[in-house]
């Protein structure tokens, strides 16, 4: 059994280091937003099983030859009270390891889930008393405030899409269009899910450098995905010029200077693009967005996508396999 | 039939508009002759003292404790909440992404001028 758990713990550098790494650099899931998503969901699922796997099928090797026989004794030692003289202490202890992560994994997801909730649903009460139902918008609240801001607040059926009267006076009805498409996109599309996921998995691991590499390139791929999806109400000026004026936080002092400079590709440099801001060592995105608009590469090709959504399905296939390999092979 | 939530509403706009502080008698009577009509039915006293405690609990009002019956009145104004909540959104926290959804993350300062070039601007 001792092939499988080295495999396994193989597996799961992959997982913890290069492959994130790789994929966070690569050029393509701007051009594939949704297959870089699901590939990312697969990396963390795949990393966390097989961490997990390795140690559990290396401490267990000393009791059989497969996984069912080996647990089955182990089991027998912890209830029965048999004698755990043929463990040894290293392989207690890696089995112990195996499940303290598992429970720490579910724990925090859990955990997150409890105070992701508890924030929204006291920041809805606070929406409840100090903001007012649009016009003709259902599920759209406007609140009085100069700064541009807009956001929606998961909740199921009590979902809503908050703007700023402020974001109301700069924005005309087309552009206000497509910020509100934007944003219900990402609850028609349940991203706050993929949010949380990777949220507690970096809350979990947060000496993973990748969690967090992992979280931020999700919350790029959500933008992207309610992008494309606000493209096919609006036009990509009208999108380009509320995703401006609202990162610049001020309205144009020309409207015509708009098209000009966003004729002019070089209007935005690369460098800024990967722009740290205050304080914390997350990385904006919103030039990055924009320069996907403004010159839209062609969407990876099917062939592309397939080899990168069936290496996703093999990354979740491998662990499992590899738990049971042994015993298959007898 | 208004919710909860409506009513506190309606208390947390009068105690914001109202210069002075309301008992709970005098908060039914204003909601009485709302012109809204949103909740505009009679209320028993108890429902608004029910709907006060919630709101004190939540730290949005406070009570003057010497006079009796008690006179009630907001811990900050509304733009003070509205303030607090909309940097609760701005603020940058990782942990905080999960929560909600904006439109426009954080715009760091070189991006912002990028993007002020952009549109034409100072």
């Amino acid at each position: 059994m001792f092939w499988a758990s080295y495999l396994l713990a193989a597996l799961a550098i992959i997982l913890a280091w290069p492959a994130p790494i790789a994929l966070s650099r690569a050029g393509w899931p701007a051009r594939a937003p949704f297959t870089a998503m699901v590939l990312w969901q697969s990396i963390a699922l795949a990393g966390g099983l097989s961490m997990i796997g390795a140690m559990l099928v290396w401490g267990l090797e000393p009791l059989g030859d497969n996984l069912v026989t080996a647990s089955a004794a182990f089991l027998d030692i912890l209830l029965a009270d048999g004698s755990a003289e043929s463990l040894g202490v290293i392989h207690v202890f890696a089995i112990s390891a195996a499940i303290l992560l598992f429970g720490h994994l579910v724990f925090t997801l859990a955990l997150t889930f409890v105070r992701i909730h508890r924030q929204r649903r006291r920041h809805r009460d606070m929406l409840t008393l100090l903001s007012s139902p649009a016009a003709g918008q259902p599920a759209t609240l406007v609140i009085k405030h100069p700064a541009p801001v807009a956001y929606c607040l998961p909740g199921g059926a009590r979902s809503v899409t908050v703007m700023s009267d402020g974001l109301m006076d700069l924005l005309s009805q087309a552009e206000l269009d497509a910020v509100l498409t934007h944003e219900n996109a990402h609850l028609h599309q349940r991203h706050h899910l993929l949010l949380w996921a990777f949220a507690a998995w970096r809350a979990a691991l947060p000496w993973l450098p990748t969690s967090r590499l992992a979280q931020q390139a999700v919350s790029e791929l959500i933008e992207m995905l309610a992008d494309d999806e606000a493209l096919r109400h609006v036009d990509e000026p009208t999108l380009v010029r509320a995703i401006a004026i609202v990162g610049a936080g001020a309205a144009p002092s020309t409207p015509d200077a708009l098209d000009d400079a966003l004729a002019d590709e070089s209007g935005i440099p690369l460098t800024t693009a990967r722009a740290v801001s205050g304080g914390t060592s997350d990385v904006t995105s919103t030039v990055p967005r924009l320069r996907r608009l403004l010159s839209p590469l062609p969407p990876l090709s099917l062939i592309q996508q397939g080899l990168a959504l069936s290496s996703a399905g093999l990354l979740l296939v491998i662990p499992p396999l590899l738990l049971v390999a042994p015993e298959l092979l007898g | 039939m208004a919710t909860l939530g409506d009513l506190e509403r309606t208390v947390m706009d009068l105690l914001w508009t109202t210069p002075e502080a309301m008992t709970a008698n005098e908060l039914r009577d204003a909601i009485a002759e709302a012109p809204s009509g949103e909740v505009g039915r009679e209320l028993a006293v108890t429902t608004v003292l029910t709907v006060l405690s919630r709101l004190e609990k939540k730290g949005l009002v406070k009570r003057e404790r010497d006079s009796r019956p008690h006179r009630y009145m907001s811990v900050t104004s509304r733009e003070d909440h509205t303030a607090e909540l909309m940097h609760e959104v701005l603020v940058t926290a990782p942990d905080r992404e999960a929560v909600l959804a904006r439109f426009i993350g954080s715009v760091s300062e070189a991006e912002a001028q990028t993007l002020r070039k952009l549109l034409g601007g100072s």
